[in-house]
């Protein structure tokens, strides 16, 4: 077969593709540092969450678990004790004086005291929880249904997002904060939660209150949450990728 | 070209092998499948630990990469697979970073996109780069369907079945078939192809989508088809392996069944073979 083929050429075309593969690793590294590829990859999860918004229920639910499921040790993750003074003083008067205050782009802003929440109709759920990193807890949580929350402060119509503003400093200083679209604030099983496994929820799980979603990753799930905001575009907070984790290059759909 | 064909004993005919459609899709699926495997290892490395059934059982692992200091106080690098202790030091558990110095991760720097450890920019290559996959696995299952190149090349023949174990004696001796046998896949090509295409292609997406929330809310099926997430985590990484077999027994065989022709062949289309006896003039498919 060799005859067929200038060697020079068979060559020069195995040394192309030799060194089109070194290139396109340090290509796949180059583009990795190019500040303008998490919004080019990432436009993924655009697709990613329209195909599954086509094939998935609005209001289908994550699956519900037995109580024979429930993780014996269930792995806490992102901060666990705020580094913040003024969480501490609320934390050791048992949060009396926390306030939920949940304002924004709404007709009836309110603030709620723990034990205002604790009367609201509740829901518990023993449902999985899934790290970004891999690993899944199941758990039992309780608390309200935010869908309950938003419907005492009526959301005026250009509402479209839900953010969450948290306790806890991160590096940097910067707070944890997240945000949700209407459609997932909706669902049946997003809790503002505040008993993990029927007990008070500790603070290594976002005391006195955290998000819980049943159909997303858990860094969506903010804990230790203070303020909740309605606002029509989650662009002027933070970096403007619409929470801390989306800062740092994480999707902000996180349905997968 | 074409004189080579009448003054050259054993008579060598070039044939059209594969068709312009086969051969983008195989590059395209190269490229691809190597994006997915490295950025795949970038997310494993985020909890280098898999376990069986809904959810993590810490206290339970199937496999388990981790660093730890010895009784001399010297760092290794350990793979614990169901209880079995490996030390594995400078690939698996402990090894160079991309800055040159040791750190503990499962996967090494050089088999992990991006090579230092980043979670967030392999998920980006990993959720872009599924979608490039499964729709380059699509075109080519369709083409492969209305081209009829799937039951022309592709679908084993009787006497594949009857020759199987006769062709894979010939394959451990590294003989492989020559002349009018070389114009056509055997029926040890065509059976890794079919399970790779339509076995292990299938259990990768559908274990990747059981892994994902919001498709087990849609979808509980997936998890009980794999017993759970995280059994889903665990037969994606089996599934990824498996591909990473091979790949590397398809790269062997290219080689040692004659690189330059194999590669020409999924680069022009064009691929010799040796005639055993007398052939019609010129090259056939062309």
């Amino acid at each position: 077969m060799s005859e067929l083929i200038d060697p020079r050429r068979r060559r020069l075309i195995l040394g192309l593709g030799a060194g089109a593969g070194s290139l396109l690793l340090g290509g796949c590294e180059r583009i990795s540092n190019d500040p303008r590829t998490p919004s080019v990859l990432g436009s993924a999860q655009w697709l990613t969450r329209a195909v599954q918004r086509a094939l998935v229920a609005r209001d289908a639910r994550a699956p519900e678990y037995r109580r024979s499921d429930i993780a014996p040790v269930f792995r806490p993750n992102g901060t666990t004790d705020p580094d913040n003074p003024r969480y501490q003083t609320l934390a050791q008067n048992q949060f009396r004086d926390w306030r939920l205050r949940v304002d924004g782009l709404v007709a009836n802003p309110q603030e709620f005291s723990l034990d205002a929440i604790r009367a609201m109709p509740a829901h518990t759920q023993i449902t999985r929880h899934d790290c970004v990193e891999g690993w899944s807890c199941i758990g039992q949580w309780t608390g309200v249904q935010l869908r309950h929350v938003l419907a005492l402060v009526l959301p005026k119509p250009q509402a479209r997002y839900v953010m969450f503003f948290c306790a806890d400093p991160m590096d940097g200083g910067t707070k944890y904060y997240e945000s949700i679209d209407l459609r997932e604030a909706a669902h049946a099983q997003t809790l503002l939660a505040y008993a993990l496994n029927g007990i008070t929820l500790p603070v290594a799980y976002g005391a006195p209150l955290r998000l819980r979603l049943g159909r997303q990753l858990g860094y969506k799930m903010a804990k230790y949450v203070m303020h909740v905001q309605l606002v029509d575009s989650y662009r002027p907070f933070g970096q403007g990728h619409g929470g801390y984790w989306e800062d740092q290059g994480y999707a902000w759909y996180a349905g997968i | 070209m074409r004189r080579s064909l009448r003054t050259t004993p054993p008579r060598k005919v070039l044939i059209q092998r594969h068709s312009r459609s086969v051969r983008v899709l195989h590059w395209v699926n190269f490229l691809t499948l190597a994006i997915m495997l490295m950025s795949g290892l970038q997310i494993f490395n985020a909890h280098p630990s898999l376990y069986w059934g809904a959810s993590s059982n810490f206290a339970h692992r199937l496999l388990r990469m981790e660093a730890m200091d010895d009784a001399a106080g010297h760092t290794e690098g350990l793979t614990i697979v169901d209880g079995h202790r490996f030390v594995t030091t400078g690939v698996f558990g402990w090894s160079r970073g991309s800055d040159g110095s040791y750190t503990e991760r499962g996967f090494p720097a050089w088999a992990t996109l991006p090579g230092s450890t980043w979670l967030a920019m392999g998920r980006l290559w990993h959720l872009f780069f599924a979608w490039v996959l499964v729709l380059n696995g699509a075109a080519y299952v369709l083409i492969g369907i209305l081209s009829g190149h799937l039951r022309r090349d592709l679908l084993p023949t009787r006497a594949d079945w009857r020759s199987l174990l006769h062709t894979f004696a010939e394959h451990v001796r590294l003989r492989f078939p020559k002349g009018e046998q070389a114009r056509h896949y055997n029926g040890i090509q065509k059976l890794s192809y079919l399970g790779i295409v339509f076995i292990v292609a299938p259990v990768m997406v559908l274990s990747g989508l059981a892994m994902s929330p919001t498709m087990d809310a849609g979808y509980p099926w997936l998890l009980s088809l794999f017993d759970g997430r995280q059994s889903a985590r665990t037969i994606h990484f089996l599934g990824a392996m498996t591909l990473l077999a091979f790949f590397l027994v398809h790269i062997a065989m290219v080689i040692v069944s004659g690189l330059w022709n194999n590669l020409r062949s999924m680069i022009t289309g064009r691929y010799t073979i040796e005639a055993a006896e007398p052939v019609a003039q010129g090259a056939p498919h062309e």
